[in-house]
């Protein structure tokens, strides 16, 4: 579905990614694992358009899309809930839900979709006429990854969404991220620090350093593999 | 008392032409960080082409009220375009560069702007005929308001209304506060931001244009100049309220408005323009974000 063939990519004159290439499956939970700094916002933000690469191809069901601008990317299916969420502080709850489905033209069935977020999130009804900046972490992240489903995506790139949440609060919301890939088919490309989570949902993952992909495995494999217990497991 | 009413009445339409040209100020700033020093020449622009529409129009012997609307469509029109190319030739192209970039690009716009109306017209006052039809219902009140003054409150009222609407209400208006709040953010759901950029300039013209037209056909006469002042006043109301705050513009345009009414009224009309910048003076000194604005040390 999304291949990356040998990126580069640059802030100024600083390279970050070097000859980063990856694959994700159609219906795949691929994780992207690293330390801080690693270059893996950067990877996800070239796929969505706004850190083009400088060199090397990212392509979309087969067809190059590196270059598109990030709009023609959402609607090619391709959405992104960007490290630390993001939601519209001043909108609310509901107008963010309207912004994730900005580009769709079916308002019928943007209503529905709106409901079933709903029923997804009962807490984000509740507070649907708040604004997004008076949500907690946990709300706040609900509802990004919510605005997100609202554009009916067909790849989902999800940068840290574990980030600032306590425990229960990530295995409730890893447990929703495989839920959304199991019941709407919805591809996810997963970039996390908190490897151990990420490793026990995807199928298959990446390892990045310092901008160079140096592992690439099953999950499962991943998990083994003593370089990655000793770096990123902690064991 | 009559005298009372009479500054009231004077400071609510001074406060409206403000508001309409604050509007755009505030509008621009919220979204891309920028004062566009070149926003009052879009007024001037307004008022300009209201003046050649209305005498091309007059050839018709078009009934006032129509001769108004047209021109009013038409001084919207032209000074959005120019809104839409400033943006486009002295902004857009500076995207990213140093703070200072844009702002001296938009210092030379404003005068730019302003030598080209000179050249193109004429450095003297030229006369604007009245526009704005008499009311035969206000004559026993034409001590303290007359129907030119109903008039811009009336329009501006409406305008400010139908602006609301849209910000509140339509998907583009959703859009404009998204990316005002978290570019970065809009981009990702698919908000195309350079459009909504465009889409700002525009309105924040035509809006300026409008109360280019109103006023200069309440006072009778327009020079290439007359938006230097009107812009600098506006820009004060908008810093007052708030710079980046929309009902922040209105409200600090109004108290603007009926600050320098009353006090040119029962002090002295010789110091009309001090006490603007007094009133913008103080609420720097004590209040820097302005009555509704938010305190961001990065902004300003
Ligand atoms: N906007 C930016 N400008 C300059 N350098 C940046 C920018 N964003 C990230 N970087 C640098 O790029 C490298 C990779 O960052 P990032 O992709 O955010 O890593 P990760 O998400 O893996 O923590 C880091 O060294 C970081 O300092
Ligand atoms: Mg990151």
């Amino acid at each position: 579905m999304l291949e990356l063939r040998a990126i580069d990519a640059a802030y100024g004159n600083i390279q970050v990614l070097h000859q980063v290439s990856l694959r994700v499956e159609h219906g795949e939970i691929v994780a992207l694992i690293g330390a801080n700094g690693a270059g893996k916002t950067t990877t996800l933000m070239a796929i969505s358009g706004l850190v083009p690469p400088r060199r090397g191809a990212i392509l979309f069901e087969g067809r190059p899309v590196n270059g598109l601008p990030p709009d023609a990317l959402v609607r090619l299916g391709i959405c992104q809930v960007p490290e630390g969420r993001h939601v519209f502080p001043g909108l609310s709850v509901a107008e963010n839900l309207d912004m994730g489905a900005f580009l769709r033209r079916d308002r019928r069935q943007v209503a529905t979709d709106k409901e079933q977020v709903y029923n997804l999130f009962p807490a984000l009804r509740q507070r649907r006429h708040q604004p997004g900046g008076t949500l907690s972490g946990g709300e706040q992240q609900m509802l990004a990854i919510s605005r997100a489903l609202m554009a009916r995506p067909r790849l989902l790139l999800l940068d840290e969404p574990s980030m600032g949440l306590a425990p229960l609060m990530t295995k409730h919301l890893f447990a929703t991220i495989v839920a959304i890939n199991r019941e709407q088919q919805t591809t996810i490309l997963l970039v996390e620090q908190n490897a151990n989570v990420a490793l026990q949902v995807a199928d298959r993952g990446y390892v990045l350093e310092n901008g160079h992909i140096v592992m690439q495995d099953t999950a499962e494999a991943l998990r083994r593999a003593p370089a990655v217990q000793s770096a990123y497991l902690g064991i | 008392m009559e005298y009372f009413f009479e500054l009231l009445f004077s400071g609510l339409t001074r406060g409206s032409i403000y508001a309409l040209i604050a509007l755009g100020y505030t509008m621009v700033y919220g979204i891309i960080g920028l004062i566009n020093f070149a926003h009052g020449e879009m007024f001037m622009i307004g008022a300009f082409t209201a003046l050649i529409a209305s005498s091309v129009l007059s050839i018709y012997h078009l009934p006032l009220p129509a001769i108004l609307v047209l021109a009013g469509l038409a001084a919207a029109v032209w000074a959005g375009a120019y809104g839409f190319t400033v943006e486009r030739l002295a902004y857009r192209p500076l995207r990213g560069a140093p703070r200072l970039a844009p702002l001296i690009s938009a210092i030379g716009m404003s005068i730019f702007l302003q030598n080209y109306v000179l050249l193109a017209q004429t450095a003297d006052f030229v006369p604007f005929p009245s526009l704005i039809p008499e009311f035969a219902f206000l004559e026993p009140y034409s001590a303290i308001i007359n129907s030119s003054s109903l008039t811009i409150l009336a329009v501006s009222t409406l305008v400010m209304t139908a602006l609301t609407l849209l910000i509140l209400y339509t998907r583009t208006g959703k859009a404009m506060r998204a990316t005002a709040q978290d570019q970065k953010m809009a981009l990702l759901v698919g908000i195309n931001v350079d459009r909504i950029i465009s889409f700002t300039f525009v309105t924040g013209s035509a809006l300026a244009a409008i109360g280019g037209l109103l006023i200069a056909s309440h006072i009778g006469q327009i020079n290439f100049a007359i938006g230097f002042i009107a812009g600098i006043k506006a820009f004060t109301a908008a810093v007052l309220g708030g710079i980046g705050s929309i009902p922040g513009a209105v409200l600090g345009s109004f108290i603007l408005g009926l600050t320098e009414a009353f006090a040119t009224g029962y002090i002295s009309s010789d110091y009309e323009d001090l006490f603007a910048f007094a009133l913008l003076v103080l609420i720097l000194i004590f209040r820097p974000a302005g009555l509704l604005g938010k305190a961001t040390a990065e902004k300003v």
